[in-house]
């Protein structure tokens, strides 16, 4: 049990170690790489309470897939080196000390929140899904992922089928002296516009141009 | 060095949750740290979510996680899109900058 404590302070101050990086750094680059150690240790941490698929997906999706976005994207649009620093114009911004304010009152809000939560006994009553003794988590996961929640998977399957839609009509654009395949013409073209046949005279030859 | 309980898990929630607030509100530099904050957001909403999945013993919090993952996956795919058609258009993507976005 010492060392599960142990662990969860290490992951749980790197994680808020790299949180606060990810807003405060001076590269972009730089941030995107601590939004990945962020990503990894929550989900060793995920791993480490037991919900061992949650922690294995989130390292596929975020690191695998949206951190590397980012980076392309940094990379691409070449805006990796800031010019201005939030803690530099820390006198003459407005909205930093109410940044401040707002994200402190919170943080407040859901401490007070937490502490006064308690475990209620009607909770218990109302759960519908648990986890059964002997199952992993990934099995009842997808035990009650395939058959109560299909509907919303499917949905969330459309979700992602309409992000990629916009992605891709967002960031199309028609270049000029682009040569470009036209499939309907290639498909509509029949034997009696490309072929012509003619009797050759002999020793005449063929005129081309007519 | 006391037991692991729900609170501490709910406490770094909280704890990133304000900070990808703050990291909204502070940011005077490109909008995709603002996105990363975003995602910052959900990731404590997310820690949320699992703890009270665990400690109650009911699963449900673990399938909303997942769906949780998949709309910021296709919110920052998007938001990244929109990113890049704005930089087509401008070449800078400073946030104090962006005053064509009146209404």
């Amino acid at each position: 049990m010492l060392a599960h404590s142990l662990f969860f302070y290490v992951f749980s101050f790197i994680a808020i170690f790299s949180a606060i990086m990810v807003t405060a750094s001076k590269n972009t680059v730089h941030s995107v790489f601590f939004l990945i150690l962020d990503f990894i240790s929550i989900s060793c941490l995920f791993i480490m309470i037991g919900a061992e698929f949650l922690g294995m997906i989130m390292l596929i999706v975020y690191v695998g897939a949206v951190a590397v976005l980012f980076l392309f994207v940094v990379m691409m649009l070449n805006v990796a080196q800031q010019k201005k620093q939030w803690f530099s114009s820390f006198g003459s911004s407005k909205h930093i000390p109410l940044g401040v304010l707002i994200s402190v009152i919170i943080f407040f809000e859901l401490i007070i929140v937490i502490g006064g939560w308690k475990y209620k006994p009607e909770v218990f009553s109302s759960i519908t899904e648990s986890q059964n003794i002997g199952e992993s988590n990934t099995h009842s996961i997808g035990n009650v992922l395939y058959t109560d929640y299909i509907h919303l998977f499917q949905l969330s399957g459309m979700i992602l089928l309409v992000a990629m839609i916009g992605a891709i009509v967002l960031t199309f654009r028609k270049r000029a002296g682009l040569k470009r395949q036209s499939y309907f013409s290639q498909i509509s073209r029949e034997r009696s516009d490309s072929i012509d046949l003619v009797d050759v005279p002999h020793n005449k030859g063929v005129d081309i141009d007519g | 060095m006391a037991d692991i309980s729900l609170g501490h898990y709910l406490t770094l929630g909280a704890i990133i949750f304000s900070i990808g607030v703050a990291g909204i509100f502070l940011n005077r530099k490109n909008i995709i740290v603002i996105l990363m904050s975003v995602e910052l957001i959900l990731l404590a909403v997310n820690i949320n979510l699992v703890s009270f999945s665990i400690f109650l013993n009911d699963l449900t919090g673990q399938i909303f996680t997942l769906f949780i993952l998949t709309v910021a996956a296709a919110e920052a795919a998007i938001g990244l899109a929109i990113i890049v058609v704005y930089y087509r258009n401008t070449s800078n993507i400073d946030v104090e900058d962006i005053h064509s976005l009146k209404g």
